[in-house]
């Protein structure tokens, strides 16, 4: 089964700044500008390598969401693993 | 090449040579209370030449070179030389500026604290730092600021400043004895003429300021304003700087810096009356 994991701390540096976050890829030199859920998926998936539903599960406990939801959160990790902020392992 | 001249704008120096002696001749006297490039190296070299040799004197053309280039460029009349030097000039700023982060901004200093202004074309930056350099600001640039990322400080690139069509006449009334190029007609973005920065302004170039208010000026609608948040700014400010992604980390770490350390408001104008009230009330209450 798929694992997700954020990409290694020393290569993101994040700058919450208002209702966005600055996500500066230092791998790829780019600059991602984000909104929730982002930093939080980054922030839980920082320890460890979770599943789909592991992660959803992070995110509701850590973050109280009101209406999980698990194919709106697939669709972001593919993203993000697209865009190199998250592993699939 | 045949006529050549050297000069520096703020901490950047450059080298002009041109097949034609009208253009050099013309930043000779516009430029002439600026130093020379520090240890009289230059940072850039500007080419102004005739693609085909008889257009140096046939329907003279100017096509624009340098150190760096883009393949595109449109040739300019002659009579347009000053224009093709100034855009030369910017070009290689925008292509090859290492050193600093480029802000499409105006900025003027006060007190040690500079002002930021940015926008589209036509929002009127160059002409409220010109407004604002007759009211005792000192000028520290039209188009460019230079945001240096090992200190946080924005050091000017006081050029010549550029004014087109109905600012020409604004800033003629308002700069009395100011020191004018030629009126330069049917350019790519209309008429421009170029107004030399004050006495002050050429003299203090060298000092960096701290910035301490951005502004995000629209001229032609009613009298209004916002708070811009870190994010917009961040993001207009990155669309508009030609080398924020070339800087890499520390073009991050100084841009970070400057939108969450300075506060930013949107101010849409209709005449530079209200525009100048509105700057001056937002520098007491924010700066």
């Amino acid at each position: 089964m798929t694992r997700y994991r954020a990409a290694p701390a020393a290569t993101l540096r994040i700058v919450p700044l208002d209702v966005l976050t600055l996500v500066y890829h230092r791998a790829s030199g780019i600059t991602h500008v984000v909104d929730s859920p982002v930093p939080e998926l980054l922030e839980v998936l920082g320890e460890k390598p979770l599943t789909l539903d592991e992660t959803l599960a992070a995110l509701a406990a850590a973050h109280d969401l009101i209406d999980p939801d698990r194919e709106a959160l697939a669709a972001r990790l593919d993203e993000l693993v697209a865009a190199g902020l998250v592993e699939a392992v | 090449m045949r006529h050549s001249t050297m000069l520096r704008i703020g901490p950047v120096g450059f080298r002009v040579g041109s097949d034609w002696r009208a253009p050099v001749a013309l930043l000779d006297e516009l430029y002439r209370d600026y130093p020379q490039p520090q240890d009289g190296i230059p940072d850039f070299n500007v080419r102004l030449f005739a693609a085909r040799f008889w257009r140096r004197w046939l329907r003279p053309s100017v096509q624009i070179g340098g150190d760096f280039v883009i393949p595109d460029a449109a040739p300019l009349p002659l009579a347009q030389g000053l224009l093709a030097a100034e855009m030369a000039m910017n070009l290689q700023m925008a292509l090859g500026q290492r050193r600093y982060l480029l802000l499409h901004a105006s900025a003027v200093e006060r007190d040690g604290k500079a002002l930021l202004m940015t926008g589209e074309s036509g929002a009127g930056k160059s002409t409220l730092a010109a407004l604002l350099m007759t009211r005792g600001w000192r000028l520290m640039g039209d188009e460019f600021a230079l945001l240096d990322p090992a200190t946080g400080m924005i050091h000017g690139f006081p050029r010549l400043i550029s004014l087109k069509n109905e600012a020409i006449g604004v800033m003629e009334h308002e700069a009395k004895g100011g020191r004018w190029g030629p009126l330069l007609e049917g350019t790519p973005k209309g008429t421009i003429r170029h107004l030399v920065p004050d006495a002050r302004s050429i003299a203090a170039m060298e000092l960096p300021a701290a910035p301490a208010l951005m502004l995000f000026p629209s001229f032609g609608f009613e009298a209004a304003e916002r708070e811009v948040f870190p994010s917009e700014c961040f993001v207009r400010l990155t669309q508009a700087s030609t080398n924020y992604v070339t800087l890499g980390e520390s073009g991050f770490d100084a841009l970070t810096g400057l939108v969450r350390g300075v506060p930013a408001r949107a101010i849409d104008y209709p005449d530079t009356k209200t525009a100048i009230a509105t700057v001056e009330r937002l520098w007491s209450e924010l700066a």
